[in-house]
């Protein structure tokens, strides 16, 4: 249990970190009610953006914004592909996403790997800076945690107010019912590329985040990113449903689901000392469980239901 | 208000499923006028609303609103224009959003959203006012999901979202269609009333021949893509269901009346 114990600062920092990424996939899946897969290559676009461009000197608050700038770019290219192109959401984002691997290579010059080395940047955040905390050679308020909360608190309050206003009530409009949408004047398909293109901006920030908190950027740090953010939005919503109802809310239930879910993995592979390389596949299949239960709901139970009222 | 000069509009061209649904479709409407139209499934009422909604494009002829083209503009820019309630309770709403977000939506129709408050505190006030005048104690309701209401409630609420910000156009596409009678008695009450009080110019598609002949001030029938029956004045309000299957066979030039058509 102490291995558990020790780690479980370092898994409550990830679960944050991705925490950003996992917002970003809610805006999609659950405001705009589109599956967009882009997000797998524009989480490595972000971290290999901010690596590349901390290591080439460039101060670290301009790194962070161009990864989120980038990101934006790649939601956009799907979203043209959505709606200038007429391609399926979720093909346009797999095409998004395989053509970025060539870039995210080429941002990185070609390597598959990027390192930052932590003595000689101020960053954000680094496990080597949580290490230090621990240690008491280092200010609590460095602490990774409270770094990357104060970071998703800044981007649910954005998020909050933005989705408030004339355009981003236009934007859930927009994922609620597109044909309502349009009869109210709507412009649907500028709203789903905007909503794209934000999404990734987020997954990309995320990226910068985890790359900086890892010391590197490498070219499948993005690999399983969505199934990752579906996770965080299913165990969110089971377990803070009931409670959390405000939009803001329900967006930090996310943030929230995700620290869960690596704290379980971290549970996982501390207590059960499972092999790590098991994890996409338990990954997957808990997803995939959490998908099919409401649809199971409404096959079976539903009936069910009928009956015990005739009754 | 409205004039549609030689429309045409096939689906499926080429194809075994083609169907001609418009054919050389002409019709002018004046200012303030409620026109009720009626006709056979297939008659094309419903492809000439979408057409003019700029659901989809037309093949050829033009679509004139208040002496705008808008026969190449899309749907999202023609709604400036044009107020709609469709067949489907459920497709004018958007169900997991309040009551009060649906109203701030519609009450934007034609305005470009910015980054503003999506719904100010004044408007609420308002909303409160105008829900009231539906009747149905949606006031009370202003942060309920849409999702919550009855077919009925949803339908009501349309048609308000319609004409919150007055049209130049209101097309009610058999928005009674899906309601019990009881209900469907009461929505289209409510919107005699609406459409009197804004002078609203008001193109309404039923299948009930006594509704088409009890409301609005001229009626048309459709038949093959095009206007066969076009009665208005006192002409109309003299018309009686026998008189008008009898103008429909002589239009049509055959006996067979659309079951639906002899139902109601």
């Amino acid at each position: 249990m102490t291995s558990f114990l020790n780690a479980l600062p370092g898994a409550v920092s990830q679960g944050l970190i991705w925490g950003i990424m996992a917002i970003g996939v809610y805006i999609t899946f659950k405001v705009l009610s589109v599956s967009d897969l882009t997000v797998d290559g524009s989480f490595c676009t972000g971290g290999a953006m901010c690596a590349v461009l901390v290591t080439s000197g460039y101060p670290l608050w301009m790194a962070m914004l161009l990864a989120l700038a980038a990101g934006l770019a790649a939601g956009l290219v799907t979203g043209l592909f959505h709606t200038k192109c007429g391609i399926p959401a979720i093909l346009s984002g797999i095409l998004t996403q395989l053509g970025l691997w060539s870039v995210n290579l080429a941002i990185m010059d070609m390597k598959a790997n990027v390192s930052i080395n932590v003595n000689n940047y101020d960053l954000l955040v680094s496990l080597r800076y949580l290490q230090e905390v621990q240690k008491g050679t280092r200010p609590i308020w460095q602490h990774p945690i409270f770094v990357v909360l104060l970071v998703t608190l800044a981007v649910i309050a954005v998020l909050y107010w933005f989705f408030g206003t004339e355009l981003g009530a236009s934007i859930r409009a927009t994922g609620a019912n597109e044909n309502m949408a349009r009869a109210q004047g709507i412009n649907t398909n500028f709203n789903k590329v905007l909503g794209l293109a934000v999404s990734n901006g987020l997954v990309a920030l995320s990226g910068a985040i985890l790359c900086q908190y890892n010391g590197f950027a490498e070219i499948n740090m993005g690999r399983g990113a969505i199934v990752i953010g579906l996770a965080a939005i299913i165990i969110g919503e089971v377990a803070f449903g009931k409670l959390f109802r405000n939009f803001g809310l329900k967006l930090l239930a996310v943030s929230f689901g995700s620290i869960i879910y690596y704290v379980v993995i971290q549970l996982v592979i501390s207590e059960f000392k499972m092999n790590t390389n098991y994890m996409k596949l338990i990954s997957a299949l808990i997803v995939a469980l959490f998908l099919a239960i409401p649809y199971w709901q409404e096959q079976y139970f539903h009936k069910k239901g009928k009956v015990k009222n005739r009754a | 208000m409205l004039k549609l000069e030689n429309v045409w509009k096939t689906f499926n061209p080429g194809t075994i499923n083609e169907k001609v649904a418009l054919q050389c479709l002409n019709l002018t409407m004046e200012e303030g006028e409620f026109v009720t139209v009626i006709g056979g499934n297939g008659a094309g009422k419903s492809t000439m609303l979408n057409a003019v909604a700029g659901v989809f494009g037309v093949d050829s002829g033009k679509i004139l609103i208040d002496g705008v083209d808008v026969t190449n503009l899309p749907e999202y820019k023609r709604a400036k224009y044009i107020g709609r309630v469709f067949q489907d309770p459920m497709m004018g709403t958007a169900a997991t959003m309040q009551i009060e977000e649906n109203l701030a939506l519609a009450a934007r129709r034609g305005k470009s959203r910015t980054l503003r408050g999506g719904i100010t505190r004044v408007e609420r006030e308002e909303y409160v006012e105008q829900l009231k005048i539906l009747g149905l104690g949606l006031e009370n309701r202003m942060t309920a999901k849409v999702g919550l209401l009855s077919g009925g409630q949803r339908q009501a609420l349309t048609l308000l979202m319609a004409t919150l910000q007055r049209p130049k156009l209101l097309l009610l596409d058999e928005h009674t269609a899906a309601l019990d009678p009881k209900t469907a008695a009461k929505v289209l009450d409510a919107t005699q009333r609406i459409v009197e009080k804004d002078h609203l110019t008001t193109l309404m598609i039923t299948h009930n021949m006594r509704d088409a002949i009890a409301y609005g001030n001229r009626l048309i029938m459709m038949y093959d893509g095009h206007v066969v029956v076009d009665v208005s004045g006192e002409e109309k309000k003299k018309l009686t269901v026998e008189h008008l299957l009898s103008l429909f066979s002589q239009a049509s030039g055959s006996d067979e009346v659309d079951d639906k058509m002899v139902l109601s």
